[in-house]
């Protein structure tokens, strides 16, 4: 059955260090990063086996229908087709899955609920033999009325997705919903997937003390995470009955509790080896193309390479959930906020993702880093026939900052105060209260962000004004298309701050694992580090040589491949790896400093008695003690022997949201940035360039300086993304139009501005070495700031984005 | 079909190549060279960029019978092809960008850094001394999701600087 010849591309250990002693706060250079511009780095796609067969997918062109019948036969009549699945053919009792709650069929059954929903899957010995027997399989549909909106999907008679869910809790419901479904106060209806209400003081009252009060309705469309490294893998049939997983995930061990009970295997048969990942931000959470792989591979007992391709792609993962808000501020002459009331509804699409937690995130994060005693918020997220949606970068909070940003501005010109001292006088800090209670017990630097950021020079005037009185179109809107040489540009310069919280959240059991084992190595004392984190290019893997330096002395450190060979180090996501894995890296590393120090006491603690008095730390290849004497080499101490660890590592506890009150300690830690957008527009034809977006953030700890700012920029220009031209575009029959990026465009590096940043470090002692995990937060603020920004240059309201150009120019 | 091209200087062949394939699945799948990469295979992201007689192009829209009994010069030879460019002044086993996209940080996934680094070379050595705008005109159909583009400008101004100096400097 097993195939007899191994994989190429499987990753290798990475060996580090000779000649750096760059510890935590250094900016060592990448483990990868000599593979990665030489062209050597396997990622997932890249994986390759002699006698391998190409999988592909057939998926539904309806956004809901019924299926009457699938007839395979013609298909696996071609020539080079190996096998043909249907949901029919799956090996086990479980034939769903999910993240929270299992209502995703690995293939469909009966019925498809989304456009592009897998139907049937195809083996052949070429990837076009594959995608042409795919189009010989021939599906009856009958179309069902889709459901595509609040509106429809709660209405009188609406269909219902998921109509015997059986997420719902155990136990009397609170009342009957429609069609007799039991009902919860978090599921008050069967096509919302999960509902959070937050209520704290009394909204009401404190409206009646309100000099201005200001709403809003505001829209923010459906992003795309637009990973580069389309989702790929490759299975390998075993011999013992198991596979062998070669994949680009963001969380081995999720996505194996996930695929072993469909594939009917024990867990310790499916075994995962986490390949190059080209980019994740959150498109990776949920399983794509891993468990059919597998199913073909066991079923033809031939190794099975799948890769999608852009167009599949979009089809393959969630999105950023869509989402309508509804918002209500007031304040007091003086520029204070009396309450907020809002309303958010965000379209998780026809199956559950991580609608629920990012349902609890928009809630809890609904009020921004704002004090506001007197809250009512209510977040929903519904099911419907669109695509599904689940993790983005900002996971809920970005939604919420667009929304929360436009009414502070908007307050602020009611009490014409500037926008940067109106946020200030009502900036949380140490102390503040989240609207759930939860006290933000750590650093909250709000007002000292939008300090820096306003400080700033602001950029030249009119720079495509050269020097010899030529313009160059490159620096104005519309660019190399040449459409106005300056006339008719109007800058803008707008301001947004964010608050996002870090690691999982509302009583999720989150840890992570490290193996650390130190050993000599040709004369010199090695640290080789194992964990399961995915490096998904944020730069992890660099920040655990650098934890590892520090905390063992030792300039050499080799890292283990990502797999399920060692415990689960959680997700790549909620800003978390380095917080989480980071800290077991570290913890680890101590346990096994205290055996070294215990081994050297026991061989040379008779030498001197410092051995036994003083405080004793490793420290350039030495134990020495906390006065700089020397007392042994490592080398000396170690002798033959390995001395390893492995352990856990946990972040201090959180609770759930009470399901009617949203009280409750949530969320870990919170995480704050704060962004300046300069803009330039062409108020004739809507086009806008954007000159500078510049970011403030407290990091807690740069950890490794080039790679924080790294993820800074990234972040930023993610959020300028959103702001101004990304967005899936779903039609009222619920089918994706522009799947490609000709269509779905992401910004070019002539989109992207120079993006100055101001990094504060700010520590929070509940944190390893005080950091805050980083990646998210810049994807909020940047999109508000930008609208902010266009709003000045334009004075239009721009409710929405991406905001487009007939918006601006109102046509 | 059999296809025949040079790659990198060295004469590669394969057979029973479809003719739909492209010249980058033909790299890719048939002739172990998986460096260029896969992310759009429409022509809209540039991470497969190769030089083709020099042109960059992206290699998943040349059909690979396009490439018959031509040059190609892939990530994998982009070293070696700096070397040669630019004679015995330069040591180090990296091209200039290779080194200066190391360097500035301009390497995250590294998804779009094979086909960046071609385009970047392709830039520096049309253009030794390219201001920003030329450096964005030029890199404009690479796209990149994880850096915000920052740093692969440092990377590539770097690249630029240190080959105008006719050496790398060692940072």
């Amino acid at each position: 059955m097993a195939p007899a010849t191994g994989p190429t591309g499987t990753p290798t250990r990475l060996d580090e260090g000779a000649g750096t002693r760059a510890g935590v706060g250094d900016s060592p250079l990448r483990p990868d990063g000599t593979l990665k511009v030489t062209g050597d780095f396997a990622y997932s796609s890249d994986m390759w086996h002699e006698d391998m067969l190409w999988g592909c997918t057939l998926r539904s062109p309806h956004a809901h229908a019924e299926i009457r019948s699938i007839d395979t036969g013609e298909a696996l009549r071609q020539p080079g087709v190996h096998a043909v699945l249907t949901f029919d053919d799956l090996p086990a009792a479980t034939t769903h899955y999910g993240l929270e709650i299992q209502d995703t069929p690995v293939l469909a059954h009966g019925r498809v609920r989304h456009h592009g929903e897998p139907v049937a899957l195809v083996a052949a010995d070429h990837p076009e033999t594959a995608r042409r027997a795919a189009a010989k399989i021939k599906v009856e549909y009958e179309e069902l009325p889709v459901v595509h909106d609040e509106a429809s999907a709660l209405g009188e008679g609406a269909p219902l997705l998921h109509p015997d869910r059986d997420d719902l809790p155990q136990g009397p419901p609170a009342s009957s919903g429609p069609g007799g479904t039991p009902s919860a106060p978090h599921v008050p209806h069967p096509n919302i997937v999960h509902r959070q209400p937050i209520v704290r003081g009394d909204a009401e009252a404190a409206a009646g003390r309100a000099d201005v009060i200001v709403t809003g309705e505001y829209e923010v469309g459906m992003q795309d995470q637009a990973f580069l490294g389309p989702e790929s893998g490759l299975a390998v049939p075993a011999e013992d009955g198991g596979v062998d997983l070669y994949i680009a995930t963001q969380w081995l061990h999720s996505d194996l509790r996930q695929i072993a009970p469909v594939l009917g295997l024990p867990e310790e048969k499916v075994r995962m080896t986490l390949s190059g990942v080209g980019g994740a931000f959150g498109g990776r959470e949920d399983l794509s193309m891993q468990i059919h792989a597998c199913l073909l591979a066991l079923r033809t007992g031939k190794p099975v390479k799948i890769v999608y391709n852009r167009f599949e792609s979009f089809f393959g993962h969630v999105h950023r959930h869509p989402a309508t808000l509804w918002y209500e501020h007031g304040a007091t002459r003086d520029g204070k906020l009396t309450h907020m009331r809002c309303r958010i509804v965000l379209d998780g699409g026809a199956y559950a993702s991580a609608s629920p937690a990012v349902v609890g995130n928009a809630s809890s994060h609904a009020a921004g880093p704002y004090v506001v005693d007197d809250v009512d918020i209510e977040a929903l997220a519904l099911y419907t026939n669109n695509p599904p949606c689940g993790a983005m970068r900002g996971f809920g909070a970005v939604q919420a900052c667009f929304a929360y940003e436009a009414q502070m501005d908007k307050l602020a010109a009611e009490l014409d105060m500037d926008p940067v001292d109106f946020r200030q006088r009502n900036a949380m800090s140490r102390g503040s209260l989240m609207p759930t209670g939860q006290p933000v017990d750590a650093p909250a630097p709000v007002a000292e962000l939008l300090r820096r950021v306003k400080a700033r020079p602001l950029p030249m005037e009119a720079q495509w004004e050269s020097v010899g009185g030529e313009t160059d179109v490159r620096a104005l809107p519309g660019g190399l298309s040449n459409t106005t040489h300056g006339e008719g540009v109007v800058r803008g310069v707008g301001y947004a701050v964010g608050i996002k919280n870090v690691c999982y959240s509302e009583g999720f059991d989150d840890y992570s694992t490290a193996r650390v084992r130190l050993e000599v190595v040709g004369g010199e004392p090695v640290a080789l580090v194992h964990t399961a984190m995915a490096e998904v290019g944020q730069g992890g893997i660099t920040v655990h040589t650098q934890i590892a330096r520090t905390e063992l002395g030792v300039t050499q450190v080799t890292l283990h491949p990502a797999d399920t060979r060692v415990g689960s180090a959680g997700s790549t996501s909620a800003s978390r790896q380095t917080y989480m894995t980071g800290g077991a890296v570290k913890h680890v590393c101590e346990l096994v400093r205290e055996k070294v120090l215990r081994r050297g006491r026991e061989l040379f603690g008779t030498h001197h008695p410092a051995w036994a008095t003083a405080e004793l730390l490793l420290e350039g290849g030495k134990v020495v003690t906390d006065g700089g004497e020397v007392l042994a080499s490592l080398v000396d101490v170690l002798g033959e022997e390995a001395v390893e660890a492995e352990d856990e590592w946990r972040h201090r506890a959180t609770a759930p949201f009470d399901l009617e009150t949203g009280q409750g300690f949530g969320h870990v830690q919170y995480s704050f940035a704060a962004h300046r957008a300069v803009v330039e527009v062409d108020t004739e034809l809507g086009l806008v360039k954007v000159v500078e977006l510049a970011c403030a953030q407290d990091v807690g700890k740069a950890m490794n300086p080039q790679a924080v700012v790294g993820q800074i920029h990234g972040g930023t220009t993610q959020g300028l993304g959103l702001a101004v031209m990304e967005e899936i575009v779903v039609d009222p029959a619920a089918k994706v139009r522009n799947p490609s990026f000709t269509d779905y465009l992401i910004p070019t590096i002539a989109d992207t501005p120079t993006i100055p940043v101001d990094v504060l470090e700010l520590a929070d002692e509940h944190a390893p070495y005080g950091l805050r995990g980083a990646g998210e937060a810049p994807t909020l603020s940047s999109t508000p700031a930008v609208m902010a920004a266009i709003r000045a240059a334009t004075g239009r309201a721009l409710p929405r984005v991406p905001v487009r150009p007939e918006h601006i120019v109102e046509v | 079909m059999r296809v025949t091209f040079t790659v990198n200087g060295r004469r590669h062949e394969a057979d029973d190549v479809w003719e739909g394939e492209s010249l980058l699945y033909v790299l890719r799948e048939r002739m172990g060279l998986p460096g260029s990469k896969n992310a759009c295979e429409q022509g809209e992201c540039g991470s497969c960029t190769v030089r083709l007689d020099g042109e960059p192009v992206c290699a998943c829209l040349v059909a690979a019978g396009q490439a018959e009994g031509r040059e190609v010069v892939t990530v994998e030879g982009l070293a070696a092809y700096a070397k040669e460019r630019e004679g015995s002044a330069r040591t180090g086993d990296l091209a200039p960008v290779q080194q200066a996209f190391l360097d500035a940080g301009a390497v995250q996934c590294g998804f779009c850094t094979p086909g960046l680094l071609v385009a970047a070379d392709e830039l520096i050595e049309r253009n030794p001394q390219p201001s920003d705008a030329d450096i964005r005109e030029a890199l404009s159909g690479n796209l990149c999701r994880c850096t915000g583009y920052e740093k692969i400008m440092d990377a590539v101004r770097l690249a630029a600087a240190r080959t105008d100096d006719g050496a790398p400097e060692v940072v």
